[in-house]
């Protein structure tokens, strides 16, 4: 087995130093050894999106990732979302006004996913909701109300400093 | 009672934690000392095991120790026990925490590696050697009910688990009586819960070895205490089961497996806690799944369409192992005779064990099953006598005034079953013209224009909620004035926690953030049933109730008293008992607490019993029956065999709602599977039993693009077996989905294309079809 590697990484902001196995892949580094657990595990074969961080501002499945090939990265979590108060982003606060989760597990990486949406695209139609979302498998809301949080946060942001 | 949360669509107070990442979920969780489990598992669907040769992995770098069955044999030994025992079923036909002698499942677990991390347990147990001499495999429910088929099950003489029947009236009158006949063969076949948390388990033993916490991803935290327990001969009280988050279980999650017991015997063992987590190719293998039934029926008609009688013969592959005992082929004949009124029943229903993943309930248990066998046949009629579908439906229905109506069946505990409440008619009639059935035909014209097909299908079903025996509450005020609910029921993200503080808010007048459920957890309340059968709004949230309406009666005394003013003339505002229209004569719930917690030496005031708290358990009063009736579209493109739903009504009676955005989750989420079933997921297996779909490339989902917007109406018919007046709503959604959809798509393939009498129906199936 290969010696553990230090990785150096920006992680919500903060600068996170931590040795890792080579093969030990991003979603598993980021719950077990920094301890964000928000992250989570669906699959690990890419398909579910449960495992969705933010890498250099783009939407990547950490189950598919190493956690060696962050070093020197940018990766925010669901945990990043959160204001340093507990105040919730907008995004978080229409998932629940729109009872966009049921158990909760695939939320994080929806939120990911739709954050990363949003940022890019202003004014995203149903479609453009849907197909963002269509790696990320919900078992339990039949996306509905995902659908229709995104949009709502997506009209609301507009206007709000981002 | 002030109706000022029940009714209303309260945010859910779960998910301020859920949306921000601090959800803790049984992986979350790592012990101080925690050790990782890796299972080796069998690659055979059916042998005997020779030996397990675990002296290389055991040398490799942190790995703790390997067990097989035999290393605990100071602690347990033998099958685990029945979760549901039956008389028909004379020796339990349940798994081992790993198999000694015989594996009858590809993926059984053998033995475990116990490292110090997972990536060194996998490692090693890649490297235990397992020498299996392979059995004959029986991989087809029907063919192994041949007389000489392979055995599931070496030591049994035969693979017939069980034959139930069921039967009113006289069928062979009615059918002789009747002016026409049909019958059919019908298959429904099985998927799994994919809960998008996998099971998972983790074992802590306290430093004196006496005391076993078991955190589990689990809907019946308190099945696992009583049959744990049981079998390693420790009273319950030694026994502490844990519910976290769990991130959904659509049934599977209700029985017990054998990793919960491996793990918990490995930790008692070895004294340090132990973690497993399942990983998504092991679900495919181990979770529980179901549906696959195979139904040859004859339905009796008159010449008008009306339903007279229906009698039939079904096989129930029940996979490897029974741990439920007979609860899926119980409740599938259970579901005759749906929501029509027959003059006669005649079905039975054989249980076949075969070489595959053992069954148990997932999202609709057998119902979604029946109702495909019933909603096709009633197809069926119409198609033989050139009838609308609804016709023949609205002809065929128990009627509103006949309510309450005893079908004929008997229930679980030989009742007979009577239907409480509803309008079949009207949710059907209601279904259509939501959909628009009048326009239905220039969009049929217009997606003809466009090269499609379009389909209208049309759906009912009547589904028993509320199961008992019974759930439990404690509703307790604390000194600081918070009201604490305790109840046994668990939750995978029903929003439980939101309903039952929005029933004790109400019964107590308090704001809703001050109310705090603790459940789930064998140590903060005695009792709990499970999870399942859409129950627990009905038995626990009028546990709730019944316990919350006990300590506001208690309160008013306490306060009665203190303010000396008669019951009737106070009430409860914000938290404070108050004289009414006599503003300052007031007590706070937290100073009758501080009174009733009791003082040295002092004597409770009032004569009152100490405590602001009282328990109640609802007892079930029989079963309440929820219905609805579904409608939608499907667009079929003829060259490609693509279906699309392209529109979803559901009619929906559940009887008074809670919280109206809670019930629509779980209807437009039940929807959704059940479009699955129709559509996408098919568990396939090779000739030899080996399973061919166990990743999400292979087992398809439904996932946002495919999905329609789905339309739920509500009719409330209040429930009189329970003093919410509420019906279940967890399953209501799945079980005329799979169905729904079929008849879309018969309806779009149009008069020559054949009976379609299976699902999920695939591209290559619809194109076959319209060949
Ligand atoms: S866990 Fe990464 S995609 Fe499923
Ligand atoms: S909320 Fe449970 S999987 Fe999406």
């Amino acid at each position: 087995m290969q010696q553990p590697l230090v990785i150096t990484a920006t992680i919500n902001g903060r600068p996170v130093e931590r040795a890792a196995d080579p093969r030990m892949h991003l979603a598993d580094f980021l719950r077990h050894e920094v301890g964000l657990t928000g992250t989570h595990v669906g699959c690990e074969h890419g398909v579910c999106g449960s495992c969705t961080v933010i890498v250099d501002g783009r939407p990547v499945r950490s189950c598919l990732m190493l956690a060696v090939q962050v070093d020197g990265a940018a990766v925010e979590t669901v945990e990043g979302l959160t204001g340093a108060s507990g105040s919730l982003s907008r995004l978080q606060r229409a998932f629940s006004e729109h009872h966009a989760l049921q158990c909760g597990f695939c939320t994080p990486g929806m939120l990911m996913t739709l954050e990363a949406l949003l940022r890019t695209v202003l004014n995203p139609t149903e479609t453009d909701v849907r197909d963002a979302i269509s790696g990320n498998i919900c078992r339990c809301t039949g996306y509905q109300g995902i659908v229709e949080a995104a949009l709502t946060a997506a009209k609301d942001r507009q206007g709000e400093p981002a | 009672m002030s109706a000022r949360y029940f009714g209303a669509a309260v945010n859910r107070l779960e998910d301020p934690k859920l949306v921000s990442g601090a959800g803790r979920y049984v992986d979350d969780l790592h012990p101080a000392g925690l050790l990782h489990v890796a299972f080796v598992r069998s690659q055979r669907a059916h042998g005997l095991v020779r030996g397990v040769d675990a002296g290389a992995a055991a040398r490799m770098a942190g790995v703790v120790a390997v067990f097989t069955m035999a290393d605990f044999a100071d602690l347990a030994s033998g099958p685990m026990p029945p979760l549901a025992p039956h008389p028909l079923i004379k020796t339990p036909i349940t798994y081992w925490p790993l198999a000694a002698t015989e594996v009858r499942h590809v993926g059984e677990a053998i033995a475990m590696v116990v490292a110090d991390s997972r990536h060194a347990a996998e490692d090693a147990a890649a490297a235990v050697e397992v020498d299996i001499e392979p059995l004959p495999v029986a991989a087809d429910a029907i063919a192994a009910l041949a007389a000489d088929a392979p055995r599931a099950h070496s030591d049994r003489d035969s693979n017939l688990a069980a034959r139930l029947a069921a039967k009113f009236g006289d069928a062979d009158a009615v059918f002789a009586g009747a002016d026409h006949v049909v019958a059919e063969t019908i298959v429904t076949h099985r998927g799994g819960c994919h809960a998008m948390e996998c099971r998972g388990v983790v074992a802590v033993p306290d430093a004196m070895g006496e005391d076993l916490t078991v955190y589990t991803s689990s809907q019946s935290p308190f099945l696992v205490r009583r049959i744990l327990a049981a079998y390693l001969g420790r009273d319950e009280r030694h026994v502490r089961v844990v519910a976290p988050d769990v991130g959904g279980g659509f049934g599977p999650k209700a029985n017990v497996y054998p990793e919960e017991f491996a793990v918990a015997l490995a930790a008692l063992k070895l004294g340090r806690p132990v973690k497993w987590i399942e990983d998504r190719q092991e679900h495919f293998l181990t979770t529980t799944q179901q549906r696959d039934q195979i139904w040859t029926v004859e339905v009796a008609f008159t010449a008008e369409g009306r339903m007279l009688g229906l009698r039939g013969r079904g096989v129930h592959d029940n996979g490897a192992y029974a741990p439920y005992g007979l609860i899926l082929p119980i409740n599938a004949l259970g579901c005759f005779p749906g929501p029509y009124a027959l003059e006669a029943l005649d079905v039975t229903l054989d249980v076949a064990l075969t070489n595959m993943v053992p069954t148990s309930p997932v999202r609709g248990a057998s119902r979604p099953i029946v109702a495909f066998v019933l909603e096709r046949m009633a197809d069926r009629v119409a198609a033989h006598l050139g009838l609308p579908r609804e016709e023949v439906r609205r002809r065929s229905f128990v009627r509103a005034d006949q309510m309450p109506y005893e079908t004929g069946g008997k229930a679980r505990d030989g009742s007979p079953i009577s239907y409480d409440s509803g309008d079949y008619r009207q949710a059907l009639d209601l279904a259509l013209s939501k959909i628009d059935v009048a326009g239905f035909p220039a969009r049929r014209e217009a997606a003809l224009r466009r090269g499609k097909l379009l389909g209208l299908g049309m759906a009912s079903c009547v589904e028993d909620t509320g199961l008992g025996p019974f759930e439990g509450a404690t509703v307790r005020v604390t000194p600081a004035g918070k009201v604490v609910i305790a109840t046994g029921a668990s939750s995978q993200g029903q929003g439980h926690r939101t309903v039952f503080a929005q029933i004790a808010a109400d019964a107590l007048g308090v704001d809703i953030n001050d109310v705090i459920v603790d459940a789930a957890d064998t140590d903060k309340f005695p009792l709990g049933i499970s999870t399942i059968a859409s129950r627990i709004a009905v038995t626990a949230g009028s546990s709730v109730e019944m316990a919350a309406q006990k300590v506001r009666a208690k309160a008013l005394r306490f306060a009665s008293n203190r303010l000396e003013a008669g019951e009737q003339d106070l009430e409860i505002v914000d938290g404070a008992i108050q004289v009414k229209g006599v503003p300052g004569m007031s007590i706070t719930l937290a100073e009758v607490s501080r009174a009733l917690a009791g003082a040295a030496g002092m004597s409770t005031p009032y004569g009152m019993e100490p405590d602001l708290a009282a328990t109640a358990y609802f007892e079930s009063q029989g079963l309440t029956f929820a219905y609805g009736s579904n409608a939608c579209e499907v667009e079929i493109d003829p060259d490609t065999g693509d279906a699309r739903v392209v529109r979803y009504v559901v009619v929906h009676d559940c009887g008074r709602l809670i919280n109206p955005q809670i019930v629509d989750g779980q209807i437009i989420g039940g929807v959704v599977h059940g479009i699955g079933n129709a559509l996408f997921e098919r568990m396939l297996h090779d000739p030899e039993g080996q399973p061919l779909t166990t990743t999400y490339a292979d087992y398809l989902l439904p996932i946002a693009t495919e999905m329609p917007r789905i339309e739920v109406h509500h009719i409330e018919t209040p429930s009189p077996r329970n003093p919410l007046g509420v019906k279940g709503a967890g399953e209501g959604g799945t079980i005329p989905a799979a169905a729904c959809v079929i008849s879309a798509i018969q309806d779009a393939l149009g008069p020559a294309a054949p009976f379609v009498a299976h699902h999920p129906i695939s591209p290559q199936d619809i194109v076959a079809m319209l060949d």
